[in-house]
């Protein structure tokens, strides 16, 4: 009987594939759909960034050393804003759908819970670049940074590397919307918050205290923020010291952030969470 | 074979009131089967348990005892097996309400593994025989109309080819010309496909109209599900209703209990 034949793994792989391409394909139908909000959010970025970007040119200091801590500054504000998409769109897997109510749709579809949410994650890393380096070109265009020296492909192989590490983390936080369908997406922005307090966002992670620079030990924005900056700066390749961490950090965070949102799922499951009125 | 085997299947719910925490049972020792190919209706009032059952089957919730299988496969253990069998529509039309219909349908039918050449092809096909407009295909899901949103549903059920399709009031909320279309639909799916439905509703005269057995769910216990003519010999009435009233002592339209309220709320 054709209903209870279970397909070859060859099949099951396609399958997956295409339900990874329909995941991205849903949400450039929604860019799309959404391109002015997009836009408009773009602009407040860009003045965002700019408003931190604006605080080297205020400083006592030569031009040299306002232009080296102004581009720090951006290369903060860059990561801070990619950081923002990533979690924002990976948070949205349970957030906005269920807000239109599709997402018991969603989850009783045959595909696996880490394509989907890798699906997420892949679209984010696209768009999140695409943001990334308008913000960055709009606000040197703007400010009028100097970088001769910038390697921007190591920068953005840094970014897409480190995006592992992010995903994963987005993944937990993902979940939080599942639990509590009120307040879980703003407990995701904390997150964010707070991964970026310890990795030296506008700053060096030695002006922490101790503890605090402990922590900046596993985060991955530490050495995502180290490597960048140095790219840019100083046109620096892509080195070890700083990839090694990202790696490691990645084969952690995705089998945890996946491990939490299968438990997420499935409490949600237990106690009737997944429907809208829930 | 079964197409669907439900046994003593159980869900509860949690309900907290000030410090105090109390199960409700919406599913409470449910047990049927279904034979491929046929058309079963459930009956119930609002919080009955309908939609729980649904949800079960469709695995969107785990079960607290009991089990239920599709076609052989168990739905809380091998969960992929079932989703690749089943598809649903529910009371609400649920889309990305800025997207058409046909980019909706790309995103559902992806899932199930349908390429774009595909679905180029085929969601229109399917939009056309549920009824829908051609020049409307690319139109956002928030300019449709509620009967237009709910044919949309529908395509994209049927879009999948579900051996199992699951029918949680399909037609509430719908005016009586858009009802007896989409009524019309699930006839010719009956006629035309290989699918076994289960269909729940509150609605009695059209749990008669399609149904082979009909079933009355009341406060998560399935009261019967036999033929409709069993059921009024059964209690020697002439209607459904009746029937309902004879097994229950309550009408339909009847003031619900307090907890009748709270398992409305979970059911």
């Amino acid at each position: 009987m054709s209903a209870v034949q279970a397909p070859g793994v060859a099949s099951q792989i396609r399958h997956e594939l295409i339900g990874l391409s329909g995941v991205v394909e849903r949400n450039v139908y929604l860019v799309k759909r959404y391109i002015w909000w997009d836009v408009a959010f773009m602009l407040w970025t860009i003045a965002n960034t700019l408003t931190i970007v604006f605080i080297a040119r205020g400083l006592d200091v030569s031009a040299a050393e306002q232009n080296e801590l102004a581009t720090k500054f951006l290369v903060g504000g860059v990561i801070w804003a990619f950081l923002g998409i990533i979690f924002e769109i990976v948070t949205e897997t349970v957030a906005w759908e269920r807000w239109e109510g599709t997402i018991e749709y969603t989850f009783m579809a045959p595909v696996s819970r880490p394509v989907h949410l890798f699906g997420m994650g892949l679209f984010a890393v696209l768009y999140g670049l695409v943001r990334a380096a308008i913000l960055f070109v709009a606000v040197v265009a703007f400010i009028g940074i100097d970088v001769p020296n910038a390697n921007y492909t190591a920068a953005l192989a840094t970014l897409a590397l480190a995006s592992i590490s992010f995903i994963g983390i987005g993944m937990m936080t993902a979940v939080l919307p599942l639990i509590s369908p009120e307040k879980g997406t703003q407990l995701g922005y904390i997150a964010q918050g707070l991964m970026l307090v310890v990795s030296g966002v506008y700053y060096e992670v030695t002006v922490l205290p101790e503890w605090m620079q402990w922590i900046a030990k596993i985060s991955p924005a530490t050495y995502a923020l180290r490597a960048i900056r140095d790219q840019i700066l100083n046109g620096a390749a892509i080195s070890w010291d700083d990839i090694w961490p990202l790696l490691v950090i990645g084969a952690v965070s995705v089998p945890l952030g996946l491990f939490v949102f299968r438990t997420g799922e499935r409490y949600a499951k237990q106690h009737g969470k997944l429907k809208r009125s829930g | 074979m079964y197409a669907v085997e439900v046994h003593n299947l159980r869900k509860e719910f949690v309900r907290k009131k000030g410090r105090r925490r109390t199960r409700v049972a919406a599913i409470d020792g449910v047990s049927f089967t279904m034979e491929r190919g046929e058309c079963v209706a459930i009956l119930g009032q609002n919080g009955s348990g309908k939609s729980t059952l649904v949800r079960l089957l469709s695995t969107l919730l785990l079960d607290d005892g009991g089990s239920a299988h599709v076609f052989g496969h168990d739905a809380r253990r091998d969960t992929r097996a079932v989703r690749r069998l089943v598809n649903r529509v529910s009371v609400e039309a649920s889309f990305f309400k800025k997207m058409s219909a046909a980019e909706n349908l790309a995103y559902a039918a992806r899932f199930y593994g349908m390429m774009p050449s595909q679905t180029r092809r085929s969601i229109p096909e399917i939009l056309e025989r549920v009824g829908f407009p051609a020049e409307r295909r690319n139109d956002a899901m928030e300019h449709l109309s509620r009967g237009m949103q709910q044919k949309v549903a529908l395509a994209r059920a049927l879009l999948t080819s579900p051996v199992l399709l699951l029918l949680d009031e399909p037609t509430t909320g719908l005016d009586p010309r858009s009802k007896l279309e989409v009524q019309e639909f699930v006839r010719e799916i009956r006629a035309l496909h290989d699918s076994t439905i289960l269909l729940c509703t509150h609605d009695m005269n059209e749990a008669e109209a399609l149904a082979d057995r009909v079933g009355i769910l009341d406060r998560g216990r399935l009261l019967f599900l036999e033929p409709v003519d069993d059921v009024k010999e059964r209690y020697g009435v002439a209607t459904l209703e009746a029937a309902f009233f004879t097994a229950t002592g309550r009408t339909f339209e009847d003031e619900k209990s307090e907890e009748d309220e709270e398992r409305e709320v979970y059911a």
